[in-house]
């Protein structure tokens, strides 16, 4: 009997192109996403050594990290960010490549994009100049961020040079709360692992917590894998997937569709495969779950403190976690909930989708964002989630709790475009990474759910949404 | 690519754990279409007031470590951000080496290919390293690749692992494109194969 295979063993297999004698592999890649930040200097690459793209119909570039949220039809006026820009639009018709430029409708970030176009498919390999690649293996599609140099390799060979990594299998029982979230199930997990718990693995999330996670949940789990230091996260295909990808302008149809099916059904853990590190959670007593330093790991419950520092025996650490306080000018032992805020965002490859929107509009209908906040900002993960919005009459909920609608891309998860934090601002965010000035120069991010970062807005500080009205 | 075989260098300590991409490159210097011209904006955050001066007490500032071309640092260096600006960034300061107990994985993989040799060593090791570092000029580290060790001011030797496809790759400055070519019968085999196998894709 043939061995038993993890979900990523059986990708890794059906996309091994070559393994040399001591185990570095070249591993097939079926589907590469491209943006204007981590590509010119790739292209220049080709250019320069007379290469050409191996497969520009396996490629999609989309421009969405330097865009400006506000109106672009009169072209991005910081230079910089325009050249950027420009020099996307020119690789891909040089290159022959698609292209969704900031104009197009189907124009938004890259992870939200590649699903809704369905050119993410389970059991496929997909890499992307980004960490947050991750996000598809919510898709059961082995998906993880590259570097420069590698986006190169990707676009002369349609390869990678890998090697296989450790399965790691993130259990998620029970069923969550009514106020808890796919957010709060990940930055629980990597409160548990720490920023570094899943380097050199590949993570598989499986339970009843996650298969009741629609598919914009999971693409939150997996989204923030690597913020647990694995650079890919993976959930098995399953209705839901199929129900999302079915009649996607790029997915397969008729009897491939059918045929891809049946091979997408194989995509499942094997009974009695083997990882090398098995992680729990009960999702049943999970709370809503904020964070409270510089690093993805430093998260409390919401209903919690901010914790003391002395408390870690080791002194590189200790010191690490004092630092982040004092960037965030946070004392231990401080409520969460007494915690007052200036910018409420509203956003990213994390939290940006239709469901995210939804939630919000549920919290914020009929009332008004609090008069402390500077401001309140939603951005739309694509075009496509605006429209879809807009048809649901939710951007007029937010306007009129005081929100901006904005148009769609990275924006202030990473500040490139204009939207930035001013030094000392606090800001609940949706996004991803609360990391010192990732959201601007001396900004002060705290990660959340969606729904937590509405009450938050309502409020003008974080509230406990299970007491919330 | 350029070739690493032996270092001998200043080592500056970072005793910071968790340093993210974000603070090695702030974003706002990832709008460039080169790689080079990083180097003075290398941990920008933590080297330069808002005004654009430099923090005295920050080490690459400290006269003795202006030139290093060693870092040594906390746990999980590299973590979060996938950009390659990082390695850039610190490849044009000059520093050609980094270690620590851990790196993050995109972080790790982006250092080779740039002719940067990334370290680990065990918790101890690291104390020691640091340690060293603290001394500054007066006690410089050299990093042997063929050898895989790191021979410290007081004859201290620490030896380390790689992976040999990665150390060969390091010691001839070898491109990784021109390499996987060489392979193309495999990828060309394995195409046809997956035309039969998964049409739809």
């Amino acid at each position: 009997m043939a061995k038993p295979r993890t979900l990523y063993d059986k990708i890794w297999d059906d996309h091994l192109a070559h393994e040399a004698e001591d185990g570095t592999c070249l591993l097939y890649i079926d589907r590469h996403l491209v943006h204007e930040v981590t590509s010119p200097q790739a292209f220049e690459g080709l250019r320069m050594t007379g290469r050409k793209v191996r497969h520009p119909e396996r490629t999609l570039a989309v421009v969405d990290h330097n865009v400006p949220t506000t109106d672009r039809s009169h072209g991005i006026a910081e230079e910089e960010s325009r050249i950027q820009v420009e020099t996307l639009a020119k690789n891909a018709a040089e290159f022959g490549i698609r292209y969704f430029n900031e104009l197009d409708k189907r124009q938004g970030i890259v992870h939200v994009v590649g699903p809704e176009q369905g050119f993410t498919l389970p059991g496929t390999t997909i890499v992307c100049g980004d960490s947050h690649t991750s996000t598809h293996g919510a898709f059961g599609a082995l998906a993880h961020g590259i570097g420069t140099s590698e986006v190169e390799h990707v676009l002369a060979t349609q390869t990678l040079i890998q090697k296989k990594a450790k399965n790691m299998l993130v259990q998620v029982d029970g069923k969550l709360p009514r106020h808890s979230t796919a957010k709060d199930i990940i930055l629980a997990i990597i409160g548990q692992i720490g920023t570094a718990g899943g380097t050199g693995s590949v993570i598989e999330f499986a339970g009843e917590a996650i298969r009741d996670l629609s598919m914009e949940g999971r693409m939150t789990v997996c989204n923030m894998t690597i913020e647990g230091g694995a650079r890919a996260g993976m959930i098995a295909p399953d209705a839901k997937a199929y129900d999302y990808l079915k009649g996607k302008p790029m997915a397969p149809s008729g009897a491939a569709w059918d045929a891809a099916r049946r091979y997408w059904d194989t995509l499942v853990t094997d009974e009695g495969a083997a990882f090398d590190r098995v992680i729990r959670l009960d999702a049943a007593n999970l709370p809503p779950i904020v964070s409270w330093g510089t690093s993805p790991e430093d998260v409390v419950a919401i209903e919690g403190v901010v914790p003391n520092p002395d408390d870690i025996a080791d002194e590189g650490k200790r010191q690490s976690k004092w630092r982040a306080l004092e960037y965030m000018g946070l004392k231990p032992g401080t409520r969460m909930t007494d915690v007052e805020l200036d910018v409420v965002w509203i956003g990213s490859c994390t939290n940006g989708r239709i469901e995210d929107l939804r939630n919000v509009a549920k919290v914020v209908d009929g009332k008004k964002i609090s008069s402390r906040l500077a401001y309140a900002m939603i951005v739309p993960g694509s075009g496509l989630v605006k429209q879809q919005a807009e048809a649901e009459g939710l951007d007029r909920i937010f306007k009129a709790a005081g929100f901006e609608w904005r148009e769609p891309g990275c924006s202030m998860c990473l500040g490139m475009n204009p939207d930035q934090l001013k030094p000392g601002q606090r800001c609940a965010s949706t996004s991803n990474r609360n990391f010192e000035g990732r959201q601007g120069y001396k900004g002060r991010t705290h990660l959340l759910s969606p729904e937590m970062a509405a009450a938050a807005a309502l409020a003008g500080r974080f509230v406990d949404v299970r007491k919330a009205g | 690519m350029q070739k690493f075989e032996t270092l001998t260098g200043v080592a500056a300590p970072l005793n910071i754990v968790n340093i993210d991409t974000d603070m090695i490159i702030p974003k706002q210097f990832l709008k460039t279409i080169k790689r080079t011209g990083l180097g003075k904006s290398l941990f920008f955050e933590m080297r330069y007031t808002q005004d654009g001066k430099e923090i005295d007490g920050f080490v690459l500032n400290k006269p003795s470590y202006r030139k290093a071309e060693i870092l040594v640092a906390g746990d999980n260096f590299g973590c979060g951000s996938s950009r390659e600006h990082a390695p850039w960034a610190l490849l044009d300061f000059g520093i050609r080496c980094v270690i620590s107990t851990s790196f993050a994985d995109i972080f790790y993989n982006n250092c080779f290919k740039n002719g940067i040799l990334p370290i680990k060593v065990s918790p101890e090791n690291l104390r020691k390293l640091m340690d060293d570092a603290e001394r500054g000029a007066n006690a410089t580290l050299t990093i042997d690749l063929p050898k895989q060790e790191i021979r410290g001011p007081d004859g201290g030797v620490i030896a380390f692992e790689i992976d040999p496809f990665r150390k060969h790759c390091l010691l001839n400055g070898l491109d990784d494109i021109g390499l996987t070519l060489e392979k193309a019968a495999s990828i060309d085999a394995f195409e046809k194969k997956q035309k039969s196998a998964q049409p739809w894709l």
